[in-house]
């Protein structure tokens, strides 16, 4: 079902004039309104005059996520801070969090976005949506809200957590349509399973699933065991939360809502723009968004882009499920981890050397994070609870850094591989791609 | 009398344990008893030598991570219930066993029991009054 026909399904020209309208509007209210684009603007030697047509987007800088840090916490609003009626963060793992600033014109084309995607999934006003991610200032848990209330439909705010919960809330409500991460949907299916409940005796037809990386061997597993019809959904907090694309029933890649959100792909070394169809970094634009407008923002994620008519009927440009990050951030369970996260954890234990690996597995459907240690002298005993202990307190540590459980393994000394001296710090072993 | 036991830290795979007597082998290092703590994930392998300081200097430059540190040896009859007195006086005297490993002498009718408790002074002080016979470095080495 098709939310906004005009929006969803117009022609290529029609909406490349949207899109070049609306971002020279943007363009132009950043450089006016946001120091730190008019600073950047100006240092770069472009002005949004130089905005003719929508390839003199590459004449524009770029916005990582460390300017966004550097600017934390309302450094770049748009608007004054009267005119902000709601801010989400990113889960600020690395330090200090980036922060969302939303007007009440943002939070309606959130909604709207968020409808658009829901009823991708056949969302309508009869449906129950139990929406199991979290609550607060993630961005999944209200953002899914708003859509449903734009719909219609009945939103249970469930949150995320408490499987029993979950399940019974399921079974008495009857929700028909789940949003969660793809694991979690994996594991609701083996609780499920081992409670012996007949997915056939609930009336779940689908799942909105994303906030981390999967594949389509997940997605059958998921549509089997849960039987519904499993959608890939994509988001990020600094363009506004989930609702930037999302898989409609044809399922072979995610329609960008690209009449709020513009599109690139480039390359993360040479920094040039792609041609669709070629696999790089995914670089976004907010074209809408009035409390806080991004420029061309480097999402890390690797994606390509495709052009053309869905067997659905939407024009919305779409992007293959992203496959990876450009950088060394993980994504473990939805939750983001950086090496250095691990390594700095390490350098709290007295004794301890900073030589670790990594090793992310997916045995069943969970995340498992592991990380081999080496192990030293200082760290050592002739006691077997002493060790343990000490194989304890690092978990503990990095338990503290990352907020998630891991299980640290004592390895022997120089038994890391190395490659050219450094140790290779991450091995992913999930097999996303 | 404490004596001097060496442990080396055993990553549980294929091979390693080996690796670690080999090390000693190839310094000519007569082991005179030996156990094995393991866990699903370690082992560690523990170890009387008469020089333990060349057996650690070997096995360190061969990357094991390697603890020296005191035990005490004492001397059991062969004998059923042999044990049994010498954990009877430790335990009555509150002390805590944190582990043991035992050998049996060949030319007398002695076992050997290496024992390594919370508190070794008080162990010492207790097995002594107890008439236990606790065994110096050069008659372990005797061996």
């Amino acid at each position: 079902m098709i939310w906004n026909e005009k929006a969803e399904c117009m022609s290529v020209q029609e909406r490349e004039e949207l899109q070049l309208n609306r971002l020279q509007e943007v363009v132009k209210k950043a450089y006016d309104n946001v120091p730190y684009y008019h600073h950047r603007f100006d240092k770069e030697g472009v002005a949004p005059e130089d905005i003719q047509n929508l390839e003199d987007i590459e004449k524009l800088p770029f916005t990582s996520k460390n300017d966004l840090r550097d600017a934390y916490p309302f450094g770049m609003f748009a608007v004054p801070s009267d005119d902000i009626v709601e801010v989400h963060t990113s889960s600020g793992t690395t330090g200090k969090p980036t922060v969302s600033g939303y007007t009440e014109k943002d939070i309606d084309i959130w909604s709207e976005v968020m409808a658009r995607a829901l009823s991708m999934a056949g969302a309508t006003r009869k449906d129950v949506i139990q929406n199991c991610y979290g609550y607060g200032l993630f961005t999944g848990g209200l953002g899914i809200h708003y859509g449903t209330q734009k719909v219609g439909a009945t939103v249970i705010p469930i949150s995320a957590g408490n499987t029993q919960r979950q399940i019974e809330i399921m079974q008495d409500f009857q929700s028909t349509i789940i949003t969660c991460t793809p694991s979690y949907a994996l594991y609701l299916a083996e609780v499920l399973e081992k409670e012996g409940i007949n997915t056939r005796d609930l009336k779940l037809k689908a799942g909105v699933l994303g906030a981390e990386m999967w594949t389509e061997e997940m997605r059958n597993q998921i549509e089997q065991r849960l039987n519904i019809s499993a959608l890939n959904i994509y988001g990020l907090t600094e363009i506004i939360g989930p609702g930037v694309a999302q898989e409609c029933e044809v399922k072979k890649g995610l329609h960008i809502f690209d009449d709020h959100f513009y599109p690139e792909i480039i390359d993360s070394s040479t920094l040039k723009t792609l041609p669709h169809g070629e696999k790089g970094e995914l670089v976004l634009t907010t074209l809408t968004r009035e409390g806080m407008p991004i420029i061309r923002f480097r999402t890390k994620d690797i994606t390509a882009l495709h052009q053309g008519t869905c067997k659905c009927g939407r024009t919305n440009i779409k992007m293959d499920r992203i496959t990876g990050r450009s950088d060394d951030m993980l994504k473990i369970r939805g939750v983001i981890v950086y090496p250095s996260q691990i390594e700095r954890a390490l350098l709290k234990i007295p004794g301890m050397e900073p030589v670790y690996q990594i090793v992310i597995t997916r045995p069943q459907q969970l995340d498992e994070l592991e990380v081999h240690v080496e192990t030293s002298p200082a760290l050592f005993s002739d006691e077997v609870k002493h060790v343990e202990q000490v194989k304890k307190s690092i978990e503990k540590q990095i338990h503290d850094e990352i907020g998630l459980r891991v299980a640290v393994n004592l390895v022997e000394p120089e038994s890391l591989p190395r490659s050219e001296g450094k140790a290779i710090r991450v091995v992913d072993k999930r097999n996303l791609n | 009398m404490k004596i001097k036991q060496i442990s080396v830290f055993l990553e549980n795979r294929k091979g390693r344990l080996w690796k670690a007597l080999n090390v000693l082998s190839n310094a000519g290092v007569n082991i005179r008893a030996l156990s094995i703590a393991d866990t699903s994930e370690f082992g560690i392998l523990r170890m009387i030598v008469p020089e333990p300081e060349l057996a650690e200097e070997k096995l360190v430059e061969n990357n094991f991570v390697v603890k020296v540190n005191d035990v005490i040896a004492v001397e059991v009859s062969d004998e059923p219930g042999g044990l049994d007195a010498v954990l009877g006086l430790l335990n009555n005297a509150d002390v805590n066993v944190e582990y043991l490993y035992a050998f049996v002498e060949k030319k007398t009718n002695k076992a050997i029991v290496v024992i390594r408790t919370e508190d070794l002074n008080a162990s010492i002080r207790v097995l002594e009054d107890g008439g236990v016979t606790i065994l110096s470095t050069e008659e372990v080495n005797m061996l």
